[in-house]
C-alpha cells in the first residue's frame, strides 16, 4: 500500500510538472470548468439573495391575517370590524393594554427601473406608524417619517437605488395624485426595502379603499401563540381569515424564485456536458502526450493503479483550479450585485446576489463532478496502456 | 559467464490476431540464457526480435510453452506480479532513453528504488553510486535536455541498475547514438557484464555492438539461424 502511494505521488508530480507541454488544452479544461461554476453560482447568488431578502423579512413573533385563501396581501380583503376582532384577540403582544397590531393596505404603483428605463411594478404599503415597530431593523436613514394624513412617503433604500425619481424632497405621482417623498428607510436589506410606506388611511382615501385593509400584522406573545389565534379565528365566525407567522409567509413568497435555481442547475449541467466533453479530450490528450512516460514507468514496474490515480488526478487538479477561478469571478462579478425581479405579489422585489460558503461548496462540487467524469476514462486507458509502447520507435 | 541458468525458453508460440488473418512469429521456439551472459540479438526487421525482447521482459505473454526465470514460471503471473517481477529482476534501456522530461538526472534514476522498502537516504546514496558508475556524478541536478544523447544513455543505464537487477534488456541501445558515444556505451555495458555480473541481452541490428557481446543469437522469421549457439 505504502508503495502505490510513493507510485502514485511520483506520477501525479510527473503528469502535473507535464502540463506546460500541452498548456493550451490545459487552461481550456481550467476556463471550462470556470465558466460552468461561475454560471451555476450566478444563478444560485441570485435566488440565494431572493430568499435571503424575503425570509430575513418575517419574523417568528409576528402573525399575519389574511383573508382565507388568499395566499398574498394583494389578494386579500380584511374589514375594519375584523380588524377590531383582532385587536381583542387573545396572545397577543401588548404596551399599555394595547396590542401591538398594524393595519396595512397594500396598492401597485408605476416606477421606471434605473437600468433599463421600463416601468414597473412597486407595493405602496398603507400603514400606520406602528406598523414600523413591527419591522426589526426599520431605522430611517434620511429625512423624516410621514406625516399621518398627508400625501408624504418614505421609500425603502432598495427602490432609491433601483428606481428613477425618488429622491429626498421630490415630487412623485401615481395617477391624479403627487406625493412627497420626506425619507428614507432601511430594514437591513430585506424585502420591506422595496417598498413605499404611507399612512393607510391615505390611502384608503386615495384609492377608493372605504374602510378595509388588506393585511393585518400583530406582535405575538411568543411564537407559540400562533396555535392560540388559530383557533380564535376558527370560533369567530366573523374572522374569514388565515394567520401564519409572518416567517412561514415569506418563506413561502421566497420559493417563488426556486424555479431559477433549477433553471441554473439545468443551464449549468448543459454546460457542464460541454465542459466535459472538452475536458475528456484534454485529458485524452494528456494520456496520448505521455504515452511513452506511462509505458517506460510501467515497464519499470510501476502499477497501473499508479497511472490510473496520476491521470484522475491531473483530471481533478484541473477542473478544481477552473472552479476556484469561477468561484472567485463569481464573487467579484456578483456578490453584492443589486437587482430587482417580480416578487410573489406581481411587484418588484429589489434584492442582492449572495454568495455563501455552502454555494461556494456547491460550485466546486460541480468542478470536481467535471474533473471526475473527465479524468475517469482516460485514467483507465492510461491503466491500460500497453507496456509495449514504451519500446516503440520515434521521438 | 557461469553454467547457471537463468532463462528458460520451452516450446514457446506467439502469433497475432491482425483482420481475419492470424500471424505466427515464432512457433516452438526454444533457447536458454545463462546467468553473466552477454547475448546480442540481431535479425531483420519483422524477424521477432522485439516480440522476442517483450517476452523475455514480461511485457508481452507467449500463446503457448513455459518461459522460466531463475526456476520460477514468468508465463503464467499476472499484470500486476509481472509488474512486481519487472521491478525486481530487469532493467530496461531504450533507444531512445525513455527518460522523465521533467525529472532532473538524479530523479529519474531514482524512479525505480521508489518501488523498493528504501527510506529517502538510502535512495540517494544509491542514485550517487548508480551515477557516479556512469561518469555523470557532476550531472545528477541536470535535465535530461540538457545532457547529451549518449549523457542521457548513461543516465537510462543508472536507472536500470540502480535497483540490481539480475537482468538487463536493451533495445537498440546505441540506435541513436554516433559511433564514438555507441561504443562508450557498449564498453559501460560491458563492464557491467564483466565487473558486476549482469547478464544482458541486446536486440540490436549493429552488428559493430554485437561485436561486444559474448555472443549472438541471429533471428530470421521467427527461427535461430545459427543452430550451434542454440540450446
Amino acid at each position: 500500500m505504502g508503495q502505490i502511494i510513493s507510485q502514485s505521488f511520483a506520477v501525479i508530480a510527473m503528469n502535473l510538472r507535464s502540463i506546460p507541454r500541452r498548456i493550451w488544452m490545459s487552461l481550456a479544461m481550467v476556463f471550462a470548468s470556470a465558466v460552468v461554476v461561475a454560471i451555476l453560482l450566478a444563478f444560485l447568488a441570485m435566488v440565494k439573495g431572493f430568499e435571503t431578502t424575503l425570509s430575513s423579512a418575517g419574523s417568528n413573533d409576528v402573525a399575519i391575517f389574511m383573508r382565507g385563501g388568499s395566499g398574498a396581501e394583494l389578494n386579500s380583503t380584511v374589514t375594519r370590524e375584523q380588524v377590531n376582532l383582532l385587536e381583542v384577540a387573545p396572545a397577543l403582544f401588548k404596551i399599555d393594554d394595547k396590542p401591538v397590531l398594524s393595519a396595512e393596505l397594500y396598492v401597485i404603483v408605476d416606477g421606471i427601473k434605473k437600468t433599463t428605463q421600463t416601468e414597473a411594478n412597486i407595493p405602496l404599503r398603507g400603514l400606520d406608524i406602528d406598523g414600523t415597530k413591527l419591522r426589526s431593523g426599520f431605522q430611517l436613514i434620511e429625512g423624516r417619517m410621514f406625516e399621518p394624513g398627508t400625501n408624504e412617503l418614505i421609500v425603502g433604500a432598495g427602490i432609491l437605488r433601483e428606481f428613477d425619481g425618488f429622491d429626498l424632497n421630490q415630487e412623485v405621482r401615481f395617477g391624479k395624485y403627487s406625493w412627497k417623498v420626506v425619507g428614507v428607510f432601511s430594514t437591513g436589506g430585506n424585502v420591506f426595502e422595496s417598498e413605499l410606506w404611507s399612512d393607510a388611511k391615505v390611502i384608503q382615501s386615495l384609492y377608493n379603499r372605504g374602510s378595509s385593509f388588506q393585511s393585518v400584522r400583530a406582535k405575538m406573545d411568543s411564537p407559540a401563540s400562533l396555535t392560540e389565534l388559530q383557533t380564535y379565528i376558527e370560533n369567530e365566525p366573523r374572522l374569514n381569515l388565515d394567520v401564519k407567522a409572518e416567517s412561514a409567509y415569506f418563506a413561502e413568497q421566497g420559493s417563488s424564485l426556486s424555479y431559477m435555481a433549477i433553471f441554473g442547475r439545468v443551464i449549468s449541467m448543459i454546460m457542464a456536458l460541454g465542459a466535459i466533453a472538452g475536458a475528456l479530450n484534454t485529458m485524452y490528450t494528456s494520456v496520448a502526450d505521455r504515452s511513452r512516460e506511462i509505458a517506460t514507468l510501467r515497464a519499470i514496474g510501476f502499477s497501473n493503479i499508479s497511472a490510473f490515480i496520476g491521470t484522475i488526478i491531473e483530471a481533478l487538479v484541473l477542473a478544481a483550479l477552473g472552479g476556484v477561478i469561477g468561484a472567485l469571478a463569481a464573487y467579484l462579478l456578483f456578490d453584492g450585485l443589486h437587482a430587482s425581479t417580480l416578487g410573489g405579489s406581481f411587484t418588484q422585489v429589489v434584492f442582492s446576489f449572495r454568495l455563501s460558503t455552502e454555494l461556494f461548496i456547491q460550485g466546486l462540487n460541480m468542478a470536481l463532478m467535471i474533473g471526475l467524469i473527465s479524468g475517469f476514462f482516460p485514467a483507465w486507458r492510461a491503466a491500460k496502456m500497453p507496456v509495449m509502447v514504451a519500446f516503440q520507435n520515434g521521438h | 559467464m557461469s553454467d547457471e541458468m537463468l532463462f528458460s525458453l520451452n516450446n514457446i508460440t506467439k502469433s497475432f490476431v491482425k483482420g481475419r488473418e492470424n500471424i505466427s512469429v515464432f512457433d516452438n521456439l526454444n533457447m536458454t540464457i545463462n546467468k553473466g551472459d552477454f547475448l546480442a540479438i540481431m535479425g531483420p526487421s519483422g524477424s521477432g526480435k522485439t516480440t522476442l525482447l517483450n517476452m523475455l521482459g514480461g511485457v508481452d505473454q507467449p500463446t503457448s510453452g513455459e518461459i522460466t526465470f531463475d526456476g520460477g514460471r514468468v508465463d503464467t503471473l499476472s499484470e500486476s506480479q509481472l509488474a512486481g517481477w519487472r521491478a525486481n529482476n530487469i532493467g530496461f534501456i531504450f533507444q531512445f532513453y525513455n527518460l522523465m522530461p521533467m525529472l532532473n538526472a538524479a530523479r529519474n534514476v531514482e524512479l525505480p528504488l521508489l518501488l523498493t522498502h528504501l527510506n529517502k537516504t538510502q535512495r540517494q546514496k544509491s542514485v550517487e553510486t548508480a551515477l557516479e558508475l556512469v561518469g555523470l556524478a557532476d550531472r545528477a541536478k541536470h535535465m535530461p535536455s540538457e545532457l547529451s544523447g549518449g549523457q542521457q544513455q548513461r543516465v537510462a543505464i543508472a536507472r536500470a541498475v540502480v535497483s540490481d537487477p539480475k537482468l538487463l534488456l536493451c533495445d537498440e541501445p546505441t540506435g541513436d547514438l554516433d559511433r564514438q558515444t555507441a561504443d562508450e556505451i557498449l564498453e559501460m555495458l560491458q563492464l557491467l557484464n564483466r565487473e558486476f555480473g549482469k547478464t544482458i541481452i541486446m536486440v540490436t541490428h549493429d552488428p559493430s555492438a554485437a561485436k561486444f557481446a559474448q555472443r549472438t543469437l541471429h533471428l530470421d522469421k521467427g527461427e535461430f539461424v545459427e543452430k550451434d549457439l542454440v540450446a
